[in-house]
């Protein structure tokens, strides 16, 4: 299956307001980054939590972060980053202002 | 479990009971020991079975992560395979990763790498065990993401100005182990000798390797 997005994209983390577990934490919400690499596809642990094994899978991907994107006083290097995972539904490209 | 005492003497529910204090008796270790008394008693498991399956989950430790940077540290293509698929490479070692995925991140000389889970406790246990304390803290959890080179030089490791601090949160599927430097003047050393440099910490970018012991005669 192709995945939506390839490493080097420019991506805005969307910030959706359900209830429940989710694995996309707070400080990435709103926040732009870039496709580091696509992971496969997983369980939907927003699904799985709550006993639902064969919901679909959702394509997985790791985005590459600039700490000073992130936390608005970071007191590291302006070369600092984080990388994290995140769904592909919790993704848009940046350039994808809807 | 038995509860034979007697009935003859009212219960407060609201009575302070100093065992209820205790860490075996909080609320979740309690209903786990139910859970485990009745699973035994039902024959669905047998306490062996139990005991067997702590040990396997408590067995592996930083002598297998030791193991796959030794190897890295002396085998150019073993380290190529092992950036690329964590976990294929691993396998290949016999160690049996049971992650989705094992993603393996290179220090070098312009990037030092550190691992996190802030939202709970996600560790490569099947190659380093069961995951520290400090870990598992919402003190490290929290700090290591927004300040991590406080948390490093509290830790003891000042990073250099010029080296990119990575910190990798592992939020889903991928588990992730530190590929650290290869510290110099270990030329003459074997790959059994590497490992031993290796440390838990170092693994996880808390710490370095240890340095080689001064050579002798």
């Amino acid at each position: 299956m192709p995945s939506k997005f390839i490493p080097g994209d420019r991506v805005r983390v969307l910030n959706l307001e359900f209830p429940g577990h989710v694995r996309t934490p707070g400080y990435v919400r709103n926040r732009f980054g870039t496709i580091e690499r696509y992971c496969g596809a997983f369980p939907n642990p927003e699904r799985r939590a709550y006993g639902e094994y064969d919901a679909p899978r959702r394509e997985l991907y790791r985005v590459h972060f600039r700490q000073r994107d992130l936390w608005p006083g970071y007191t590291g290097m302006p070369g600092d980053t984080v990388e994290v995972e995140i769904y592909e539904h919790w993704l848009a490209l940046a350039s994808d202002q809807s | 479990m038995g509860d034979e005492h007697d009935h003859d003497h009212a219960h407060d529910a609201h009575a302070p009971d100093a065992r209820e204090e205790l860490p075996e008796n909080s609320r979740h270790e309690l209903m786990a020991k139910a859970l485990r008394e009745l699973l035994i008693e039902k024959g669905l498991v047998t306490a062996d079975e139990v005991r067997a399956m702590i040990e396997q989950l408590e067995s592996p430790g930083v002598h297998l992560g030791a193991r796959i940077v030794a190897r890295a540290w002396v085998d150019a293509d073993f380290r190529r395979r092992l950036l690329t698929d964590g976990k294929a490479a691993i396998m290949e070692l016999g160690i049996p990763a049971t992650e989705a995925q094992i993603v393996v991140v290179e220090n070098a000389p312009r990037i030092h790498n550190m691992i996190v889970c802030t939202l709970c406790s996600c560790y490569p246990r099947s190659i380093l065990g069961q995951p520290p304390a400090w870990y598992v803290s919402g003190n490290y959890r929290s700090r290591a993401i927004h300040e991590p080179r406080a948390v490093l030089a509290e830790l003891g490791i000042t990073i250099p100005d010029h080296v990119e601090v990575r910190v990798h949160d592992s939020t889903a599927e991928m588990r992730y182990l530190v590929l650290p430097m290869r510290p110099p003047g270990t030329d003459q050393l074997s790959e059994e000798q590497l490992a031993q440099l290796l440390t838990r910490d170092s693994l996880i970018g808390t710490a370095l390797p240890l340095a080689p012991a001064p050579a002798t005669g």
